[in-house]
Protein backbone atom coordinates (compact mmCIF):
# COMPACT_ATOMS: atom_id res chain seq x y z
CA UNK A 1 0.00 0.00 0.00
CA UNK A 2 3.23 2.40 0.79
CA UNK A 3 4.62 1.62 -2.02
CA UNK A 4 2.24 2.65 -4.26
CA UNK A 5 1.82 5.65 -2.99
CA UNK A 6 4.61 8.27 -4.49
CA UNK A 7 3.75 6.72 -8.17
CA UNK A 8 -0.04 7.74 -7.76
CA UNK A 9 0.78 11.42 -5.99
CA UNK A 10 2.54 11.90 -9.10
CA UNK A 11 -0.65 10.92 -10.79
CA UNK A 12 -2.28 13.54 -8.59
CA UNK A 13 0.03 16.28 -9.72
CA UNK A 14 -1.07 15.68 -13.22
CA UNK A 15 -4.02 15.38 -12.59
CA UNK A 16 -4.40 18.72 -10.47
CA UNK A 17 -2.44 20.30 -13.36
CA UNK A 18 -5.49 19.34 -16.24
CA UNK A 19 -7.94 20.85 -13.54
CA UNK A 20 -6.26 23.68 -13.18
CA UNK A 21 -5.76 24.71 -16.62
CA UNK A 22 -9.23 23.54 -17.91
CA UNK A 23 -10.99 25.69 -15.39
CA UNK A 24 -9.13 28.76 -16.21
CA UNK A 25 -9.47 28.33 -19.76
CA UNK A 26 -13.13 27.29 -18.97
CA UNK A 27 -13.80 30.18 -17.40
CA UNK A 28 -12.77 32.73 -19.89
CA UNK A 29 -14.95 30.74 -22.51
CA UNK A 30 -17.36 30.50 -19.89
CA UNK A 31 -17.72 34.07 -19.42
CA UNK A 32 -17.20 34.78 -23.12
CA UNK A 33 -20.41 32.62 -23.94
CA UNK A 34 -22.49 33.68 -21.01
CA UNK A 35 -22.33 37.31 -22.43
CA UNK A 36 -23.09 36.27 -26.00
CA UNK A 37 -26.20 34.02 -24.46
CA UNK A 38 -27.60 37.33 -22.97
CA UNK A 39 -27.02 39.23 -26.48
CA UNK A 40 -30.72 40.42 -27.89
CA UNK A 41 -29.17 39.41 -31.14
CA UNK A 42 -30.84 35.98 -32.05
CA UNK A 43 -28.18 34.47 -34.55
CA UNK A 44 -25.56 35.06 -31.67
CA UNK A 45 -27.51 34.00 -29.28
CA UNK A 46 -28.79 31.13 -30.61
CA UNK A 47 -25.30 30.49 -31.60
CA UNK A 48 -24.23 30.24 -27.61
CA UNK A 49 -27.45 27.84 -27.31
CA UNK A 50 -26.09 25.50 -29.58
CA UNK A 51 -22.44 26.01 -27.55
CA UNK A 52 -23.58 24.87 -24.68
CA UNK A 53 -26.55 22.58 -25.55
CA UNK A 54 -23.79 20.56 -27.57
CA UNK A 55 -21.44 20.02 -24.86
CA UNK A 56 -23.89 19.40 -22.28
CA UNK A 57 -25.96 17.04 -24.00
CA UNK A 58 -22.82 14.79 -25.07
CA UNK A 59 -21.09 12.76 -23.17
CA UNK A 60 -17.60 14.37 -21.93
CA UNK A 61 -16.07 11.00 -23.24
CA UNK A 62 -17.48 11.54 -27.02
CA UNK A 63 -16.08 15.21 -26.89
CA UNK A 64 -12.41 13.80 -25.72
CA UNK A 65 -12.31 11.42 -28.44
CA UNK A 66 -13.75 13.82 -31.20
CA UNK A 67 -11.11 15.86 -30.82
CA UNK A 68 -7.96 13.45 -29.96
CA UNK A 69 -9.11 10.78 -32.47
CA UNK A 70 -11.49 13.42 -34.36
CA UNK A 71 -9.19 16.52 -35.58
CA UNK A 72 -6.40 14.56 -36.36
CA UNK A 73 -8.43 13.13 -39.32
CA UNK A 74 -8.69 16.63 -41.09
CA UNK A 75 -5.95 16.98 -43.38
CA UNK A 76 -6.18 20.76 -43.15
CA UNK A 77 -5.22 20.92 -39.57
CA UNK A 78 -2.60 18.24 -40.09
CA UNK A 79 -0.36 20.45 -42.07
CA UNK A 80 -1.05 23.81 -39.97
CA UNK A 81 0.63 24.77 -37.23
CA UNK A 82 -1.82 23.52 -34.75
CA UNK A 83 -0.85 20.05 -35.13
CA UNK A 84 1.94 20.66 -32.40
CA UNK A 85 -1.19 21.16 -29.89
CA UNK A 86 -3.54 18.57 -31.26
CA UNK A 87 -1.17 15.79 -31.16
CA UNK A 88 -0.42 15.61 -27.74
CA UNK A 89 -2.80 14.03 -25.62
CA UNK A 90 -2.44 16.76 -22.63
CA UNK A 91 -3.01 19.43 -24.88
CA UNK A 92 -6.49 17.55 -26.30
CA UNK A 93 -7.54 16.70 -22.95
CA UNK A 94 -7.22 20.39 -21.55
CA UNK A 95 -9.41 21.41 -25.16
CA UNK A 96 -11.54 19.42 -24.56
CA UNK A 97 -12.35 19.97 -20.64
CA UNK A 98 -12.16 23.19 -21.09
CA UNK A 99 -15.03 23.41 -23.65
CA UNK A 100 -16.85 20.69 -21.88
CA UNK A 101 -16.88 23.36 -18.41
CA UNK A 102 -17.31 26.27 -20.71
CA UNK A 103 -20.61 25.00 -21.68
CA UNK A 104 -21.75 24.83 -17.84
CA UNK A 105 -19.94 27.64 -16.37
CA UNK A 106 -21.78 29.85 -19.17
CA UNK A 107 -25.07 28.58 -18.45
CA UNK A 108 -24.01 29.04 -14.18
CA UNK A 109 -23.30 32.61 -15.09
CA UNK A 110 -25.95 33.01 -17.40
CA UNK A 111 -28.56 32.14 -14.98
CA UNK A 112 -26.26 34.67 -12.59
CA UNK A 113 -26.70 37.47 -15.19
CA UNK A 114 -30.59 37.32 -15.21
CA UNK A 115 -31.25 37.14 -11.63
CA UNK A 116 -29.11 40.25 -11.39
CA UNK A 117 -32.64 42.61 -9.98
CA UNK A 118 -33.53 44.69 -12.56
CA UNK A 119 -33.05 47.76 -10.22
CA UNK A 120 -29.26 47.76 -9.71
CA UNK A 121 -29.36 48.34 -13.10
CA UNK A 122 -31.86 51.01 -13.65
CA UNK A 123 -30.07 52.89 -10.14
CA UNK A 124 -26.72 52.91 -12.25
CA UNK A 125 -28.80 54.15 -15.14
CA UNK A 126 -30.52 57.00 -13.52
CA UNK A 127 -27.25 57.78 -12.05
CA UNK A 128 -25.53 57.99 -15.71
CA UNK A 129 -23.18 55.57 -15.05
CA UNK A 130 -22.17 54.24 -18.98
CA UNK A 131 -23.09 50.66 -19.80
CA UNK A 132 -19.19 49.50 -19.94
CA UNK A 133 -18.86 50.46 -15.95
CA UNK A 134 -22.37 49.28 -15.31
CA UNK A 135 -21.34 46.09 -16.63
CA UNK A 136 -17.93 45.43 -14.94
CA UNK A 137 -18.59 47.43 -11.70
CA UNK A 138 -22.21 46.35 -10.77
CA UNK A 139 -23.13 43.34 -13.28
CA UNK A 140 -19.89 41.19 -13.17
CA UNK A 141 -18.70 41.38 -9.34
CA UNK A 142 -22.74 40.36 -8.10
CA UNK A 143 -23.18 37.45 -10.92
CA UNK A 144 -19.56 36.17 -9.86
CA UNK A 145 -20.86 36.63 -6.05
CA UNK A 146 -24.06 34.67 -6.53
CA UNK A 147 -22.36 31.68 -8.72
CA UNK A 148 -19.99 30.15 -6.16
CA UNK A 149 -21.54 27.27 -5.09
CA UNK A 150 -22.71 25.84 -8.24
CA UNK A 151 -19.19 26.81 -9.50
CA UNK A 152 -17.97 24.92 -6.98
CA UNK A 153 -19.76 21.84 -8.05
CA UNK A 154 -18.83 22.55 -11.53
CA UNK A 155 -15.04 22.74 -10.02
CA UNK A 156 -15.89 19.11 -8.69
CA UNK A 157 -17.45 17.43 -11.61
CA UNK A 158 -14.70 18.59 -13.30
CA UNK A 159 -11.89 16.69 -11.28
CA UNK A 160 -14.13 13.81 -11.49
CA UNK A 161 -14.17 14.52 -15.56
CA UNK A 162 -10.00 14.96 -15.51
CA UNK A 163 -10.20 11.25 -14.75
CA UNK A 164 -11.02 10.27 -18.31
CA UNK A 165 -7.81 11.61 -19.32
CA UNK A 166 -5.90 8.41 -18.36
CA UNK A 167 -7.79 6.49 -21.67
CA UNK A 168 -6.21 8.60 -24.27
CA UNK A 169 -3.01 7.40 -22.85
CA UNK A 170 -2.30 10.59 -20.28
CA UNK A 171 -0.95 9.16 -16.13
CA UNK A 172 -3.10 10.82 -14.58
CA UNK A 173 -4.45 9.38 -10.83
CA UNK A 174 -6.19 7.57 -12.60
CA UNK A 175 -4.22 6.57 -15.17
CA UNK A 176 -1.45 5.22 -12.29
CA UNK A 177 -3.90 3.56 -10.46
CA UNK A 178 -4.88 1.42 -13.31
CA UNK A 179 -0.94 1.26 -14.19
CA UNK A 180 -0.59 -0.35 -10.43
CA UNK A 181 -3.65 -2.58 -10.68
CA UNK A 182 -1.60 -4.03 -13.96
CA UNK A 183 1.19 -4.44 -12.49
CA UNK A 184 -0.06 -6.05 -8.90
CA UNK A 185 -3.26 -7.56 -9.89
CA UNK A 186 -4.82 -5.87 -6.58
CA UNK A 187 -7.43 -4.04 -7.69
CA UNK A 188 -8.64 -3.04 -4.19
CA UNK A 189 -5.70 -1.25 -3.46
CA UNK A 190 -4.88 0.58 -6.21
CA UNK A 191 -8.44 1.67 -6.87
CA UNK A 192 -9.40 2.60 -3.29
CA UNK A 193 -6.02 4.87 -2.56
CA UNK A 194 -7.08 6.45 -5.86
CA UNK A 195 -10.36 7.24 -4.24
CA UNK A 196 -9.28 8.18 -1.05
CA UNK A 197 -6.42 10.74 -2.57
CA UNK A 198 -9.67 12.02 -4.69
CA UNK A 199 -11.85 12.80 -1.74
CA UNK A 200 -9.21 14.29 -0.14
CA UNK A 201 -8.94 17.19 -3.18
CA UNK A 202 -13.04 17.42 -3.60
CA UNK A 203 -12.75 17.73 0.54
CA UNK A 204 -10.45 21.00 0.09
CA UNK A 205 -12.18 21.81 -3.26
CA UNK A 206 -14.92 22.12 -1.28
CA UNK A 207 -14.05 23.95 1.88
CA UNK A 208 -12.17 26.80 -0.21
CA UNK A 209 -15.59 27.52 -1.80
CA UNK A 210 -16.87 27.39 1.56
CA UNK A 211 -14.70 29.83 3.07
CA UNK A 212 -14.96 31.66 -0.41
CA UNK A 213 -18.88 31.99 -0.02
CA UNK A 214 -18.37 33.12 3.62
CA UNK A 215 -15.91 35.75 2.58
CA UNK A 216 -17.76 37.39 -0.39
CA UNK A 217 -21.17 35.74 -0.03
CA UNK A 218 -23.82 37.81 -1.18
CA UNK A 219 -26.80 38.48 0.37
CA UNK A 220 -29.53 39.49 -1.12
CA UNK B 1 -23.53 8.49 -45.86
CA UNK B 2 -23.22 4.81 -47.38
CA UNK B 3 -20.54 3.96 -44.05
CA UNK B 4 -24.20 4.12 -41.77
CA UNK B 5 -25.97 1.81 -44.54
CA UNK B 6 -27.91 -1.19 -42.59
CA UNK B 7 -26.55 -4.64 -43.28
CA UNK B 8 -23.06 -5.98 -43.99
CA UNK B 9 -21.74 -3.05 -45.82
CA UNK B 10 -22.55 0.01 -43.35
CA UNK B 11 -22.68 0.30 -39.75
CA UNK B 12 -26.42 1.86 -39.27
CA UNK B 13 -27.43 -1.10 -37.67
CA UNK B 14 -24.33 -1.91 -35.19
CA UNK B 15 -24.98 1.31 -33.99
CA UNK B 16 -28.97 1.24 -33.82
CA UNK B 17 -28.44 -1.55 -31.85
CA UNK B 18 -25.43 -0.23 -29.59
CA UNK B 19 -27.87 2.64 -29.75
CA UNK B 20 -30.52 0.57 -27.99
CA UNK B 21 -28.00 -1.09 -25.19
CA UNK B 22 -27.33 2.72 -24.19
CA UNK B 23 -31.14 3.08 -23.51
CA UNK B 24 -31.18 -0.31 -21.61
CA UNK B 25 -28.13 0.20 -19.35
CA UNK B 26 -29.41 3.76 -18.32
CA UNK B 27 -32.60 2.42 -17.60
CA UNK B 28 -31.08 -0.79 -15.61
CA UNK B 29 -28.85 1.56 -13.94
CA UNK B 30 -31.66 4.53 -12.97
CA UNK B 31 -33.97 1.33 -11.58
CA UNK B 32 -30.86 0.15 -9.71
CA UNK B 33 -30.26 3.53 -8.51
CA UNK B 34 -34.04 3.86 -7.24
CA UNK B 35 -33.28 0.80 -5.01
CA UNK B 36 -29.80 2.25 -3.85
CA UNK B 37 -31.78 5.58 -3.20
CA UNK B 38 -34.71 3.95 -1.41
CA UNK B 39 -32.60 2.10 1.13
CA UNK B 40 -30.07 5.69 1.23
CA UNK B 41 -33.03 8.03 1.75
CA UNK B 42 -34.70 6.74 4.76
CA UNK B 43 -30.76 6.71 6.62
CA UNK B 44 -29.97 10.50 5.59
CA UNK B 45 -33.71 11.51 7.11
CA UNK B 46 -33.28 8.84 10.40
CA UNK B 47 -33.07 10.48 13.44
CA UNK B 48 -30.10 8.20 14.51
CA UNK B 49 -26.69 9.22 14.43
CA UNK B 50 -25.32 5.94 12.66
CA UNK B 51 -27.66 5.59 9.87
CA UNK B 52 -27.27 9.26 9.24
CA UNK B 53 -23.42 9.13 9.14
CA UNK B 54 -23.90 5.59 6.89
CA UNK B 55 -26.42 7.48 4.89
CA UNK B 56 -23.91 10.74 4.23
CA UNK B 57 -20.93 8.31 3.83
CA UNK B 58 -22.45 6.82 0.72
CA UNK B 59 -23.56 10.46 -1.09
CA UNK B 60 -20.14 12.01 -0.23
CA UNK B 61 -17.99 9.27 -1.17
CA UNK B 62 -19.96 8.20 -4.39
CA UNK B 63 -19.96 11.87 -5.50
CA UNK B 64 -17.02 12.51 -4.54
CA UNK B 65 -14.96 10.28 -6.61
CA UNK B 66 -15.08 9.50 -10.75
CA UNK B 67 -17.55 7.87 -11.91
CA UNK B 68 -14.58 5.50 -14.13
CA UNK B 69 -12.39 5.20 -10.71
CA UNK B 70 -16.37 3.27 -9.61
CA UNK B 71 -16.54 1.32 -12.46
CA UNK B 72 -13.17 -0.06 -12.72
CA UNK B 73 -13.38 -0.79 -9.27
CA UNK B 74 -16.44 -3.29 -9.46
CA UNK B 75 -15.30 -4.30 -13.37
CA UNK B 76 -11.43 -5.51 -11.93
CA UNK B 77 -12.30 -5.87 -8.09
CA UNK B 78 -15.87 -7.67 -8.47
CA UNK B 79 -13.88 -10.85 -10.76
CA UNK B 80 -11.62 -11.06 -8.35
CA UNK B 81 -14.11 -11.36 -5.29
CA UNK B 82 -16.22 -13.79 -7.62
CA UNK B 83 -13.34 -15.39 -7.83
CA UNK B 84 -12.26 -15.33 -4.04
CA UNK B 85 -16.33 -16.74 -3.27
CA UNK B 86 -15.89 -19.39 -5.77
CA UNK B 87 -12.24 -20.56 -4.72
CA UNK B 88 -13.78 -20.96 -1.11
CA UNK B 89 -16.49 -23.22 -2.62
CA UNK B 90 -13.73 -25.46 -4.21
CA UNK B 91 -14.03 -24.03 -7.86
CA UNK B 92 -10.53 -22.54 -9.15
CA UNK B 93 -11.14 -21.58 -12.67
CA UNK B 94 -11.45 -18.07 -14.09
CA UNK B 95 -14.90 -16.36 -13.66
CA UNK B 96 -15.80 -13.29 -15.99
CA UNK B 97 -18.21 -11.03 -14.53
CA UNK B 98 -20.61 -9.75 -17.73
CA UNK B 99 -19.93 -6.41 -18.70
CA UNK B 100 -23.51 -5.30 -18.81
CA UNK B 101 -24.16 -5.89 -15.21
CA UNK B 102 -21.13 -4.90 -13.59
CA UNK B 103 -22.11 -1.46 -15.84
CA UNK B 104 -24.90 -1.22 -14.80
CA UNK B 105 -24.12 -1.72 -11.46
CA UNK B 106 -21.55 0.80 -11.09
CA UNK B 107 -23.91 3.14 -12.72
CA UNK B 108 -26.53 2.35 -10.82
CA UNK B 109 -24.51 2.92 -7.40
CA UNK B 110 -23.62 6.50 -9.09
CA UNK B 111 -26.94 7.60 -9.75
CA UNK B 112 -28.34 5.91 -6.88
CA UNK B 113 -26.35 8.95 -5.05
CA UNK B 114 -28.01 11.36 -6.98
CA UNK B 115 -31.39 10.49 -6.36
CA UNK B 116 -30.76 10.12 -3.12
CA UNK B 117 -30.26 13.51 -2.62
CA UNK B 118 -33.20 14.28 -4.92
CA UNK B 119 -35.56 12.53 -3.16
CA UNK B 120 -34.26 13.92 0.44
CA UNK B 121 -35.12 17.35 -0.76
CA UNK B 122 -38.17 16.76 -2.24
CA UNK B 123 -39.47 14.88 1.38
CA UNK B 124 -37.76 17.79 3.13
CA UNK B 125 -39.59 20.27 1.19
CA UNK B 126 -43.13 18.94 1.98
CA UNK B 127 -44.71 21.35 4.01
CA UNK B 128 -44.27 19.85 7.96
CA UNK B 129 -48.02 20.17 8.50
CA UNK B 130 -48.88 17.35 6.53
CA UNK B 131 -46.58 15.17 8.90
CA UNK B 132 -48.81 16.73 11.73
CA UNK B 133 -51.87 16.14 10.69
CA UNK B 134 -51.85 13.39 9.48
CA UNK B 135 -49.92 12.35 12.60
CA UNK B 136 -52.82 14.44 14.89
CA UNK B 137 -55.74 12.43 12.32
CA UNK B 138 -53.82 9.01 13.80
CA UNK B 139 -52.97 7.89 10.59
CA UNK B 140 -50.35 4.90 10.61
CA UNK B 141 -46.81 5.32 9.92
CA UNK B 142 -46.35 3.40 6.69
CA UNK B 143 -49.82 4.53 5.44
CA UNK B 144 -48.66 8.48 6.04
CA UNK B 145 -45.44 7.27 4.05
CA UNK B 146 -47.35 5.69 0.70
CA UNK B 147 -50.39 7.82 0.66
CA UNK B 148 -49.42 11.40 1.42
CA UNK B 149 -45.98 11.52 1.09
CA UNK B 150 -44.59 8.93 -1.36
CA UNK B 151 -47.15 10.46 -3.87
CA UNK B 152 -46.25 14.26 -3.82
CA UNK B 153 -42.48 13.04 -3.35
CA UNK B 154 -42.41 11.73 -6.44
CA UNK B 155 -44.33 14.81 -8.09
CA UNK B 156 -41.75 17.10 -6.72
CA UNK B 157 -38.62 15.29 -7.77
CA UNK B 158 -39.59 14.91 -11.36
CA UNK B 159 -37.50 18.04 -12.80
CA UNK B 160 -34.30 17.04 -10.65
CA UNK B 161 -34.83 13.45 -11.29
CA UNK B 162 -34.46 14.27 -15.13
CA UNK B 163 -31.25 15.79 -14.30
CA UNK B 164 -30.22 12.71 -12.71
CA UNK B 165 -31.22 10.58 -15.91
CA UNK B 166 -29.17 13.02 -18.43
CA UNK B 167 -26.40 12.51 -16.42
CA UNK B 168 -26.70 8.70 -16.20
CA UNK B 169 -27.12 8.50 -19.80
CA UNK B 170 -23.77 10.22 -20.41
CA UNK B 171 -22.21 8.41 -17.57
CA UNK B 172 -23.09 4.95 -19.84
CA UNK B 173 -20.57 6.26 -22.46
CA UNK B 174 -17.91 5.32 -19.79
CA UNK B 175 -19.07 1.48 -19.78
CA UNK B 176 -17.43 1.28 -22.87
CA UNK B 177 -13.76 0.79 -21.42
CA UNK B 178 -15.06 -2.57 -20.23
CA UNK B 179 -16.09 -4.07 -23.68
CA UNK B 180 -19.71 -3.19 -23.46
CA UNK B 181 -21.09 -2.66 -26.73
CA UNK B 182 -22.54 0.86 -26.43
CA UNK B 183 -22.89 3.55 -28.45
CA UNK B 184 -19.40 4.73 -27.64
CA UNK B 185 -17.54 1.06 -27.76
CA UNK B 186 -19.67 0.86 -31.24
CA UNK B 187 -18.20 3.76 -32.76
CA UNK B 188 -14.94 2.90 -31.08
CA UNK B 189 -14.80 -0.54 -33.06
CA UNK B 190 -16.52 1.78 -36.75
CA UNK B 191 -13.10 4.31 -36.22
CA UNK B 192 -10.85 1.78 -35.70
CA UNK B 193 -11.64 -0.31 -38.95
CA UNK B 194 -12.80 2.43 -40.84
CA UNK B 195 -9.83 5.06 -40.01
CA UNK B 196 -12.40 7.29 -39.70
CA UNK B 197 -12.93 8.82 -35.98
CA UNK B 198 -14.34 12.27 -36.75
CA UNK B 199 -17.47 11.10 -38.55
CA UNK B 200 -17.76 7.86 -36.24
CA UNK B 201 -17.51 10.21 -33.07
CA UNK B 202 -19.15 12.63 -34.59
CA UNK B 203 -21.95 10.34 -35.24
CA UNK B 204 -22.11 9.21 -31.52
CA UNK B 205 -22.51 13.07 -30.13
CA UNK B 206 -25.44 13.23 -32.92
CA UNK B 207 -26.92 9.92 -31.39
CA UNK B 208 -26.44 11.37 -27.46
CA UNK B 209 -27.97 14.35 -28.55
CA UNK B 210 -30.98 12.86 -29.81
CA UNK B 211 -31.14 10.92 -26.72
CA UNK B 212 -30.70 13.67 -24.50
CA UNK B 213 -33.42 15.64 -26.82
CA UNK B 214 -35.84 12.82 -27.05
CA UNK B 215 -36.02 11.92 -23.00
CA UNK B 216 -36.56 15.67 -22.21
CA UNK B 217 -39.08 16.03 -24.27
CA UNK B 218 -40.97 12.90 -22.80
CA UNK B 219 -39.84 14.12 -18.86
CA UNK B 220 -41.28 17.49 -20.01
CA UNK B 221 -44.65 15.79 -20.82
CA UNK B 222 -44.75 13.52 -17.91
CA UNK B 223 -44.49 17.03 -15.41
CA UNK B 224 -46.76 18.86 -16.80
CA UNK B 225 -49.39 15.60 -16.44
CA UNK B 226 -48.17 15.23 -12.88
CA UNK B 227 -48.51 18.77 -11.92
CA UNK B 228 -52.10 19.29 -13.73
CA UNK B 229 -53.64 19.52 -10.35
CA UNK B 230 -51.46 22.37 -8.52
Amino acid sequence: MISIFPSLLSGAVITLQLLVSSMFFGLIIGLIFAILRINKNPIINKFAYGYSYFFRGTPLLVQLYLIYYGLANIEFLRNSFFWVIIKEPYWCAIIAFSLNTGAYTSEILRSAFQTIKKGYIEAAQSLGVTKKITFYRIQLPIAIKQSLPAYGNEIILMLKGTSLASVITIMDLMGEARKVNVLTFKPFEAFITAGIIYLFITFIIHNIIKYLEKKYGFQT
Amino acid sequence: MELLSFGDTGWGDELFFATLMTIAVSIAAMAIGFIFASIFTPLKLSKNKTFNVIGNCYTTIIRGVPELLVIYLLFFGGTGAAMYVASIFGYDGYIEINAFITGALAIGIISGAYSTEVFRGAILSIDKGQFEASKVLGIKKYIQFYKIILPQMLRLSIPNLSNVWQITLKDTSLISVTGLVEIMRQSYIAAGSTRDPLFFYSVAAVLYLILTFLSMKLINKLEIKYSKGY
